[in-house]
């Protein structure tokens, strides 16, 4: 559950729950025009996709003790996507946000690094993983009663409203949302960038304010129970064989043709 | 869904780290994939896969028996029927004689030679290389033993027609000791499948190198590879502890010692360290294992002057100390080769070098602060133009790859000429500098790249297809210049065949001398890959 910001009108991207990048976006639409939006970036700390995931061996979870973290890929796209739209001048300020353990800071000082102005950390102890939900993002718009844009490709900016090329199973789709909307970030969005010494310096200095759930007054008691956690069943080796005929024998054994 | 999301992701992700990758065959330009003589005519090789070459290829290269016309074939026998049927029965359907299936092991790696053997053999057990070489031996037959063929000086391929021995299927791990961290397995294990094995107890293999997906232990220890964190874990010589070879005559030196001390008389496995198969075949080996460190951190900086590169190597060796693992060195050209032919992307603008420091240790706030110390002060005193740090793997190991694969990039280029020297750190550079200036525009690039911590530069220059202007033009040059400063001509890829004529630009005559001495004590007809390491 992302707790709900009150900083009155919001133009928002957001990115699906543990998957993708979420950023939301201030408008101050009846003082400036739609160039001065500030943008919000949920960066979530979730375990490096180059680790091999262990299964824990009573089931209960994935190993996350001494596992390398870091953030989630689709964040960072968020990420580079709001760094971009203030490199457009079309955004004025960036904040990343993160809900999760006190290591989620150094989340957050990468999201620095890479160009947000600060950050906010909500910190919420317990266990927390990737859990491929693809819900954040959604349940946000819900919840603000805002349109939404998933699974974005492309983000442009036309006049008062945001252009959105969707990324579909049957293909691309385009869609126009007012602002406020939430969006969320697709793998080819664009090409995340790599934050460099200079800015990794500045990024030292920038704020981080932290808060804490209940100082929202969220109830974080779950209502889901995860009852087991299992690996996928092991890969059957293949066979060879050293002729067509062979090839067709041993189908036929086997019943498939 | 058939597959679980989080997995659909990760491979989604990983396709899109991989596609910009492209096929080779359609982004290649027309010369390069009709082909010329010495050129390449396919990518038949992806970063982490098999070193087969298809016979397509293999069929470009000219044979060493006409590139080296002066080379004469020694006074070996030539393989009968009745050959052919002693083999089978040593090792009974592992003997191959169909072109189709020897060809991929005539050529070496880098598509520059070819040899002509007939027959290959692929034991499994020492005691059948044992019976191999003892025929070999009392028929004078030619033997060439044979590792992932990933070398780099031909060492690995027949010149003529030698018996090619394949170690591949001699891949077993025998034992490993946690405790000790010594691992005893058998010299065909691929460097990737031992690291997979020993992940489990937190251990890896002292030594990694590029070629890791294909390369063989046996064949590391027979060229003393050196690799890309010999700067903290030391190299071959020290980290083997025991080898199990099979000299000319068939006999097992069993020398599968496991202890870390034992200075009981000479120190026997130092002869097949190195010694590229021509002292006996390597059968086994146990070797010293270090943990695989709980942190790593890999920074990318770059600099625009020599100056400062040594500068900041000096200042990571000062403030990194014990948990530096490895410094690396690109130039632009090196950068720019693997941007342009791999498409990989470089996180930093355009510089004139490129600095990769690796730091390994147990504790990553420990070891972050103190890299974080190093980056302030090289950036404060403007040591460093730019740079970049990662911590999580996937980012290091996106950063490793721009300096793993600028090799495999380079042969896109169509015809590589590959030179790896030690030379005086203050020099480091200049050879490259220099070699620029000598080919001129008849090269395609002048790269250089290499282990800036051992003083190990590869100098490597491109053309679209062997051109005998650059090639005069290089060599003896190269060597010459390496053996005026004293320097090494060949640092970690050995001699093979390709370097042999330059054994004295690095060595003595005495020197070689008593090396020649233990060649022939120890293999009297010289069946054991021979026409390579010494000149004629």
């Amino acid at each position: 559950m992302w707790p709900i910001f009150d900083y009155g009108r919001f133009v928002s991207i957001i990115s699906s729950s543990d998957v993708y990048g979420v950023v939301w976006m201030r408008s101050l639409a009846q003082l400036h025009k739609m160039a001065n939006l500030r943008v919000l970036v949920g960066v979530k700390r979730v375990i490096d996709y180059a680790v091999k995931i262990r299964v824990k061996p009573d089931n209960s979870g994935v190993v996350t003790d001494g596992v390398k973290h870091s953030m989630n890929p689709f964040c960072e796209i968020a990420m580079e996507e709001a760094v971009r739209l203030k490199e457009k001048k079309l955004a004025k300020e960036i904040i990343a946000v993160s809900c999760g353990p006190a290591q989620a800071q150094e989340t957050i000082r990468t999201a620095l690094a890479m160009g947000a102005d600060r950050g906010i950390h909500v910190e919420v102890t317990g266990k927390s993983i990737d859990g491929d939900n693809n819900q954040t993002g959604q349940m946000t718009a819900a919840l603000l009663d805002w349109p939404q844009a998933t699974f974005a490709s492309e983000v442009t900016k036309e006049n008062d409203h945001l252009k959105v090329v969707r990324e579909i199973d049957g293909g691309l789709e385009t869609v126009k949302v007012t602002l406020p909307a939430v969006i969320t970030a697709d793998l080819r969005l664009n090409e995340p960038r790599y934050a460099t010494l200079p800015n990794i310096m500045k990024a030292k200095k920038k704020k981080i304010a932290k808060h804490k759930a209940a100082d929202f007054g969220v109830d974080l008691t779950p209502t889901l129970e995860v009852v087991g956690v299992e690996d996928p069943p092991v890969r059957q080796a293949g066979q060879k064989v050293e002729s067509t005929e062979e090839l067709v024998a041993k189908l036929k054994d086997s019943g498939v043709v | 869904m058939a597959m679980r999301r989080s997995h659909v992701i990760r491979y989604a992700l990983e396709q899109y780290k991989s596609y910009r990758v492209p096929n080779a065959a359609q982004s290649l330009p027309s010369w390069y994939t009709k082909g010329t003589n010495g050129s390449l005519d396919s990518w038949s090789r992806c970063v982490h896969g098999s070193v087969a070459l298809t016979q397509k290829k293999a069929g470009r290269v000219p044979l060493s028996s006409e590139r080296f016309p002066q080379l004469k074939r020694g006074d070996f026998a030539r393989v009968t029927d009745g050959d052919l049927q002693v083999f089978e029965r040593l090792v009974p359907s592992r003997v191959l004689t169909e072109p189709g299936d020897i060809e991929g092991h005539n050529v070496d790696w880098s598509g520059t030679c070819r040899g002509a053997g007939q027959v290959l053999l692929r034991p499994k057990t020492t005691e059948e290389v044992s019976a191999i070489l003892r025929y070999c031996n009392g028929r004078r037959l030619a033997a060439v033993p044979q590792g992932g063929n990933t070398g780099l000086v031909g060492g690995s391929v027949p010149v003529f027609d030698e018996v090619i021995i394949s170690m591949s299927l001699m891949d077993k791990i025998i034992s490993l000791d946690e405790i000790s961290g010594v691992l005893v397995c058998q010299a065909g294990c691929v460097v990737d499948k031992i690291n997979e094995a020993l992940e489990p107890h937190g251990l890896m293999t002292p030594h990694i190198l590029g070629s890791k997906g294909s390369c063989q232990i046996g064949g590391n220890i027979s060229t003393n590879a050196g690799g890309l964190r010999m700067l903290r874990y030391g190299n071959l010589h020290g980290n083997v502890l025991g080898v199990e070879a099979v000299l000319a005559n068939g006999d097992v030196l069993d020398c599968l010692s496991t202890l870390k001390k034992d200075n009981t008389g000479y120190d026997l496995k130092q002869l097949f360290i190195g010694s590229e198969g021509s002292l006996g075949v390597v059968t086994a080996a146990s070797v010293l294992c270090p943990r695989i460190p709980g942190a790593v951190s890999v920074a990318l900086l770059g600099c625009d002057s020599f100056a400062q590169v040594l500068q900041t190597y000096d200042a990571a060796k000062k403030m990194l100390q014990e948990i530096l693992s490895a410094v690396e060195f690109m130039d632009r050209a090196s950068m720019e080769v693997v941007q342009e032919n791999l498409q990989l992307t470089c996180p930093l603008g355009a510089h004139r070098y490129y600095l990769l420091v690796e730091t390994s240790g147990s504790n990553a706030a420990h070891d972050e602060e103190k890299l974080n110390s190093l980056l302030g002060h090289v950036m404060e005193k403007a040591m460093v133009d730019d740079g970049t740090v990662a911590t999580e793997p996937s980012k290091v190991q996106s950063l490793w790859a721009l300096r793993e694969n600028v090799a495999v990039a380079l042969r896109a280029d169509g015809c590589v000429y590959k030179y790896d020297v030690t030379v005086p750190m203050s020099r480091f550079y200049d050879l490259v500098t220099d070699t620029r200036e000598r080919v001129g525009s008849d090269a395609t690039r002048v790269v250089g790249y290499g282990h800036l911590g051992e003083s190990d530069i590869h100098l490597n220059v491109t053309c679209p297809q062997h051109s005998e202007d650059v090639f005069d033009a290089l060599e003896p040059w190269v060597y010459d210049w390496v053996a005026k400063c004293k320097g090494s001509v060949s640092a970690e890829h050995g001699m093979g065949i390709l370097k042999r004529d330059y054994l004295y630009h690095s060595n003595t005559g005495p020197a070689v001398l008593l090396m020649k001495q233990l060649k022939e004590r120890m293999d009297p007809r010289g069946i054991l890959n021979p026409y390579k390491i010494f000149p004629d």
